[in-house]
């Protein structure tokens, strides 16, 4: 029963967000302040609804209603509560329903929030919002519904697939949704600043903070799937450049294009109609990575569907929706006018940069991404295009941009001085280079490539110390006043430096991880021991035991270092009952930033067992990085100017006089 | 290696591939690849050979490189590498013959031509047009700004007018 209300509620969210996408647009053109304000009211009952089909959902999966056949097909009586709940969203059917909620959230976010918008600007993105709504409305219940009822009952399920029993199973897609989706808010906004015509600094304003908040969300979600990849997996990589990973991080790319050139838009008006093709293009991304992992078009590890006729919906979706913008965008573009004007060398000229490689960049993991189908389509030639073709071409595209960005913000607006920018981060490139010449000497040398890679990323955090070092004039002016005036600067400039040092850190630990790490692959029987990173590993043994779904086998590890013990790591092997599928579970043992992998293999005839040993050096910097990028972005999106939006408001008082005499 | 030994091995592959597919556990069993016996005994060797293994293509895996992958194709190819290695092959040799067994499918990374063409010249292509394209903007619309149009004669005559006046 509870089922079936879910479903009844979402075919009226279908038609709640049918009447949302409606009025408030018809409103808008006729200047009928009741009808936009209807829109305001859709919004929150689409929500509302969708969230209560989202519920029942769930308490059919809690419950284990293996009557419902999206259970049935995904959980198990005996899995833990965790994973019978995350199992709503670890399936197909679950993870467009959880799109649907937050697509839905955002809106009703907008609506929220959106009090100090114009009232034509504000239906108009309500509008917009409920259009994708309603079309995924329509591609959950026409092909994917989820709460389908299977006659007779089956008494158990067929357990969630092993590898998603994981509580980074639990964080990463909402996450990653809350990123993908969230960017659909920038994409309204651009749609209905290009169907008023009218696009201005506070436009950028008020899309600033949907983008810092997607982009946010959208970093934390890769970077934990990269961490579940890693230590769930088994071999220890963390990116894979798999297309299913390519296809959330073309929409980082360009967001993070976006929230660049969205900054340039808001202080000085330039870029407008850039922006908005940004804005586009990044949501048209996150569409298209949603097909690509929906449709099963490229199948992969997280690619569970393969069902052509969703394939074909989505596509539909995707060519309106794409197409529908980019058409918009080519009649009304030229009517946006150009806006400030500034040097090639300047902040302006270097958030162009920034956007010059980071749109190349995106569109070279489009284009590797999609190449190996569009050839073997057209020519019937097969190739692969995979992690030597990326790591190439992105290191070599990333390479100027990662050494550019500590000049962006000692640049001036408007007309910069690259040589007294160059001047002021001389303290940044000697503690660089220190660093560098300090791990040579710890490593006992080293590829030269390696260290300057290490260098380069010590020089983007010694860089974004210097920032906020130069804004707060310490070292010139008497250390109250210097800490006056940094807790005084806006929060935006600390979110700035942080994010900035956060690429730094996470490039240390990239390069660190690739040029330093070593493997050991070796047969061991009990009581062997072997040499790992500087520790002693001695195997103990395996012991087999039984989780509540599955058995195991574990092998037993003691860590010592110069003869003292240090530690002892668990590393197992799986197999889940219910599928009959294997796993394994990685030991892993964190000194510092660094990690030691264990990772149980084959029996050999022998007794021994094949054991597959890590040192991982600074490891943890990767996804320390992106947790600093993150906090830089909660800490911009935290700054007074944009919580407050002050001056929008203020705008309104005066643009609303002409308007009451209409 | 006989012809018929290369025969039994593509045999061999094929029927891998088809229990794989069929299975469909290609890529969410644990990832367990190189094996202890499989380890050649000159490290140097045996570096070049994981380099190597890195940039081929596991062909029943979905984008698993040779090296990461526990398929049995993957283990054939890897023992090949290691084998051509070992008789004093050169990488490019090595991948050579990889490539005139299997085709250019097993390379991760595409060779530079006719109808890779676009694959490689993207990334070149959009960097030198968009920062063309942005320098010309700026440009333009600098001088359109510092040099406005010079007075036409009627204008120059007006002008005068007005200042004699």
């Amino acid at each position: 029963m509870i089922a079936e209300l879910g479903h009844y509620a979402l075919v009226l969210a279908l038609a709640t967000s049918l009447l949302q996408a409606a009025l408030p647009s018809i409103g808008a053109f006729r200047r009928d302040a009741g009808l936009m304000a209807s829109g305001t009211s859709a919004t929150y009952a689409t929500f509302i609804l969708v969230a209560l089909s989202f519920a029942a959902l769930t308490h059919a999966h809690v419950t284990s209603d293996f009557s419902v056949e999206n259970v049935w097909a995904n959980s198990h009586s005996a899995i833990p509560l965790i994973y019978k709940f995350s199992g709503v969203w670890g399936n197909h059917e679950g993870s467009m329903l959880l799109w649907m909620l937050i697509l839905t959230f955002f809106s009703a976010l907008v609506a929220f929030f959106g009090g100090n918008l114009p009232d034509t600007l504000k239906a108009h993105v309500l509008s917009i919002q409920a259009l994708i709504a309603t079309a995924f409305a329509l591609f959950v219940l026409l092909t994917s519904n989820p709460f389908a009822r299977l006659v007779p009952a089956p008494g158990e399920g067929q357990d969630l697939n092993p590898v998603l029993q994981d509580i980074g199973l639990a964080i990463h897609p909402p996450l990653l949704y809350l990123g993908y989706v969230g960017f659909s808010v920038c994409f309204s906004f651009a749609v209905a600043a290009l169907i008023e015509g009218r696009l201005d600094a506070a436009w950028a304003r008020w899309v600033r903070p949907w983008t810092l908040a997607a982009w946010s969300f959208l970093t934390a979600g890769i970077s934990m799937g990269s961490y579940w990849a890693y230590y769930e997996l088994g071999w220890g990589g963390w990116w894979f450049w798999d297309p299913v990973e390519n296809a959330s991080f073309m929409p980082w790319l360009a967001g993070t294009a976006l929230l660049h050139s969205a900054l340039v838009m808001e202080k000085r008006e330039a870029l407008k109609i850039w922006t908005v093709l940004l804005a586009l293009l990044t949501f048209s991304l996150s569409l298209l990575g949603t097909f690509l992992v929906r449709s099963g078009v490229l199948t992969s590890v997280h690619a569970f569907a393969t069902d052509p006729r969703r394939g074909i919906f989505i596509l539909v979706i995707l060519i309106l929706f794409i197409g529908g913008a980019l058409t918009l965008f080519a009649v009304r573009a030229a009517r946006l006018k150009a806006g400030g004007l500034f040097a090639p060398i300047s902040r302006e000229g270097a958030l162009v940069f920034n956007n010059l490689i980071l749109t190349t960049a995106a569109a070279t993991v489009l284009t590797g991404t999609l190449y190996p189908l569009a050839l073997e389509a057209l020519t019937g030639d097969k190739i692969s295009v995979g992690p030597p073709f990326f790591n190439m071409t992105f290191g070599l595209l990333m390479l100027p941009l990662l050494f550019a960005v500590p000049f962006g913000p000692l640049l001036a607006w408007k007309r910069g001085d690259v040589l007294a920018a160059g001047q002021r981060l001389f303290a940044a490139v000697a503690f660089g280079l220190l660093v560098g010449a300090g791990v040579a000497y710890a490593q006992g040398g080293g590829p030269v490539l390696a260290l300057l890679g290490i260098a380069l990323g010590a020089y983007m955090i010694g860089g974004a110390v210097t920032d906020l070092v130069l804004r707060s004039g310490l070292g010139k002016v008497p250390l109250a006043t210097a800490w006056r005036r940094l807790s005084g600067l806006p929060r935006s400039s600390f979110g700035t430096a942080l994010a900035h040092a956060g690429v730094g850190v996470t490039v240390i630990g990239i390069v660190a991880v690739t040029a330093f790490q070593s493997e050991h692959i070796l047969a061991m029987t009990p009581g062997q021991s072997t040499e790992a990173g500087g520790y002693a590993l001695r195997f103990d043994g395996v012991k087999a035991g039984n989780g509540p779904n599955y058995s195991e086998e574990r092998g037993h590890f003691t860590v010592s270092r110069a003869g003292i013990v240090v530690a002892d790591v668990w590393s197992a092997r799986r197999l889940y009952t219910a599928r009959r599928m294997p796993t394994t579970e990685a030991g892993i043992l964190t000194f510092g930033a660094s990690q030691l992998y264990v990772s149980l293999g084959d029996d050999q005839t022998n007794g021994g067992v094949v054991v597959r040993i890590w040192w991982k050096p600074l490891i943890l910097c990767i996804w320390g990085g992106t947790v600093l990028m993150m906090l830089g972005g909660a800490i911009s999106l935290s700054d007074r100017r944009l919580r407050i939006g002050a001056p929008a408001r203020a705008r309104k008082a005066v643009r609303g006089l002409p308007e009451a005499a209409e | 290696m006989t012809v018929l030994a290369l025969v039994r091995r593509g045999v061999q592959a094929v029927a891998t591939m088809l229990v794989v597919l069929m299975l469909g556990l290609a890529t969410l069993g644990p990832a367990l690849a190189v094996n202890p016996d499989e380890v050649l005994s000159d490290p140097a060797l045996e570096a070049r050979a994981r380099t190597l293994s890195a940039k081929l293509r596991c062909m029943v895996c979905q984008n698993q490189s040779i090296d990461d992958s526990n398929a049995e194709l993957a283990k054939d190819l890897r023992l090949i590498v290691r084998e051509r290695l070992a008789r004093g092959d050169t990488d490019t040799a090595v991948i050579d013959y990889v490539v005139s067994r299997y085709g250019e499918f097993v390379l991760l990374k595409p060779r530079f031509e006719g109808k890779t063409l676009i694959l490689w010249g993207t990334p070149v292509l959009l960097l030198v047009a968009g920062g063309a394209a942005m320098l010309l903007a700026g440009r333009n619309r600098r001088q359109t700004r510092v040099t406005p149009a010079p007075l036409s004669a009627e204008e120059e005559a007006r002008l005068r007018s007005v200042l004699d006046d």
